[in-house]
């Protein structure tokens, strides 16, 4: 006997039907925080010492918006070197080749190993270690040659020290992303006779970035406040720039308050681009919207 | 000892498989104690042998995914992995490698198919990216393999949002779209439930039927004794039998198949 004709109250008993109770205590949660939030942003609005007025006044200011370009153009600059960096270093260190993985293990060992302060103060004054910089046939004759203080200004010895340490740790990140990447893949791209290349870039590249991207977003974040440290090789980026400005006036709160905010705003855009490029390599994962679109085509019979 | 193949090929056809005293180890252990195998064109060799007997070993070595460490193994007319130059034997390169292997489809237990591709994607991956074919026939081509294996409807599906036969039946039309002149598939229904198992052997059965030169390596004593023109019975790393399906399915001769076969018999 089936439940149908036993019971004839089966149609309010679909659960289609159901209502949901109302969480009491979860809107009374709700509430709580809103209002204390409220009460914070309301004592920091009114709070004469932050200097509201001369955050206003200073927050778009031609020496702060360029400094904030600095600090932006440093950012990305060292981002993408020290990724493309990071892939060769990793895919180096993943090789069975013993010369090149020893290579990058001791390249990624010294530059994580050392403070970034140390080595951007070091590229700084690479001229009074190497005075000159040469192409020269080893032991041989020099072939080109110029003056290390015209190479290295305060800009390329930001991007160099920037870039390279990220490098470093770009490296095993990436490395730890082609990791997670099932070895059959590997196997079926060498059975179809692609290229070691071909197949990084086509299957397990692809494959890898799911594990990459989170912890490459909390290296872009963290780049973006590491920038602040090229200031002690006098460049001008935010910080240094709103340093510049409140040793004159002495305004730190207000001043420091400017960079603050700028820094969290930038910070915000970065996490939704993050968010973006996370869902575009989570296609082919089950309960994407893809999937639901796709399991709703009929099964063949 | 190629005699049963023979009967199936014409006379004067050359062997699209040769394997001569393969040997193969891992570390001390050895896998592979000189196995012999000729396949002929069209033919569908079924091996069977109980777990590490060095079945997959063998077919990885086909391929080349494995190297050998004695013997040699040609397919097509060519040494797999190795050319003759001059009187000296040289290894090939990477990029030659994956040359040859272009004429080898090849089938594995857990699919291995791109997770981030949809199934018309996976299909047209190789013929496009490796062999250089225009996008628009290769994804015709790819249209009617899918078409043939009856998942029209799911071209555009990802692999995770498909059944493991379908999976399997996608990836048995990946290896295909490449046009290979040899298959080699292994154990392709062992990760499927057992209900799935039947409409992979299906699509396994067609191809075996369209003339395809398939090895096949599988549990599955039925397919062997339907699809198969010859089944060849490995143990220890040698073949120990080999011969007609029905004839050593029936009456195997060597005990080891006889023990093999009769503890599948019990189990199914
Ligand atoms: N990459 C490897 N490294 C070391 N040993 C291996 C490797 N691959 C296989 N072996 C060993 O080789 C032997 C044969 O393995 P193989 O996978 O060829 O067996 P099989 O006949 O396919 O068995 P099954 O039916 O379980 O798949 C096993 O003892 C296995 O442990
Ligand atoms: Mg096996």
């Amino acid at each position: 006997m089936t439940e149908r004709t036993i019971s004839p109250s089966l149609d309010m008993r679909d659960v289609a039907t159901a209502h949901t109770p109302i969480a009491w205590e979860r809107w009374l949660l709700w509430a709580f925080v809103l209002f204390v939030a409220a009460d914070f942003a309301w004592l920091v609005a009114w709070n004469k010492n932050f200097g509201w007025p001369i955050v206003a006044q200073w927050f778009t200011a031609d020496s702060i918006l360029k400094g904030l370009s600095v600090t932006l153009g440093l950012t990305v600059v060292a981002m993408i070197i020290g990724i493309a960096v990071g892939l060769v270093l990793a895919i180096a260190r993943m090789s069975d080749d013993r010369l090149f993985s020893s290579l990058a293990s001791l390249f990624i060992w010294f530059f994580r190993g050392t403070p970034l302060l140390v080595q951007l103060i070091f590229w700084y004054n690479l001229s009074t270690l190497f005075p000159e910089i040469s192409i020269a046939i080893p032991f041989g004759p020099t072939l080109v040659s110029w003056n290390t203080n015209d190479l290295i200004t305060p800009m390329t010895a930001a991007i160099a020290g920037l870039s390279l340490n990220e490098a470093a740790y770009m490296a095993e990140i990436i490395r730890g992303g082609l990791l997670s990447v099932d070895k059959g893949q590997v196997e079926a791209t060498d059975a179809f006779g692609m290229t070691r290349a071909r197949a990084l870039r086509r299957i397990i590249i692809p494959q890898a970035m799911r594990s990459i991207i989170p912890p490459t977003g909390n290296q872009l974040i963290s780049m973006i406040k590491a920038t602040s440290l090229v200031s002690v090789i006098a460049m001008a980026d935010l910080l240094y720039s709103v340093q510049a400005v409140y040793n004159r006036t002495f305004e730190v709160i207000p001043m420091l308050m400017v960079a603050v905010i700028w820094y969290l705003i930038i910070t915000s855009i970065l996490n939704v681009g993050q968010g973006f490029i996370e869902r575009y390599y989570a296609r082919g994962e089950r309960g994407t919207s893809n999937a639901r679109a796709a399991i709703r085509l009929e099964e063949p019979a | 000892m190629n005699f049963a193949a023979k009967v199936v090929a014409p006379v004067t056809a050359q062997p699209l498989v040769r394997a001569r005293n393969v040997h193969k180890s891992f570390g001390d252990n050895e896998v592979l104690k000189g196995i012999d195998l000729d396949v002929m064109p069209g033919e569908v060799v079924v091996v069977l042998g109980p777990s590490g007997s060095g079945k997959s070993t063998f077919l990885r070595c086909i391929n080349h995914l494995e190297a050998i460490d004695r013997g040699y193994i040609e397919v097509d007319n060519e040494q797999v992995g190795y050319q003759l130059r001059r009187g000296r034997l040289h290894k090939l390169s990477d990029r030659a490698i994956a040359v040859q292997r272009r004429k080898i489809g090849m089938v594995f237990q857990q699919f291995n198919l791109y997770p981030h591709m949809t199934a018309l994607e996976n299909i047209i991956e190789a013929p496009v990216g490796v062999h250089g074919q225009n996008r628009k026939q290769a994804v015709a081509y790819a249209m009617e393999l899918l078409t043939r294996i009856g998942l029209a409807d799911k071209a555009n599906a990802y692999p995770r949002q498909l059944s493991g036969g379908q999976q399997q039946r996608v990836a048995i039309a990946r290896a295909l779209a490449i046009r290979p002149k040899l298959m080699l598939f292994d154990e392709p229904t062992s990760a499927l439930d057992p209900e799935l198992v039947g409409e992979v052997l299906a699509t396994m059965r067609d191809l075996a039927q369209q003339g395809l030169t398939m090895i096949v390596v599988t549990h599955e004593i039925g397919f062997a004794r339907e699809a198969a023109d010859r089944v060849v019975f490995m143990d220890g790393g040698v073949v120990v039998e080999e011969g007609k399906p029905e004839a050593v399915l029936a009456n195997p001769t060597h005990p080891r198949t006889r023990l093999f076969l009769s503890r599948f018999i019990e189990k199914h």
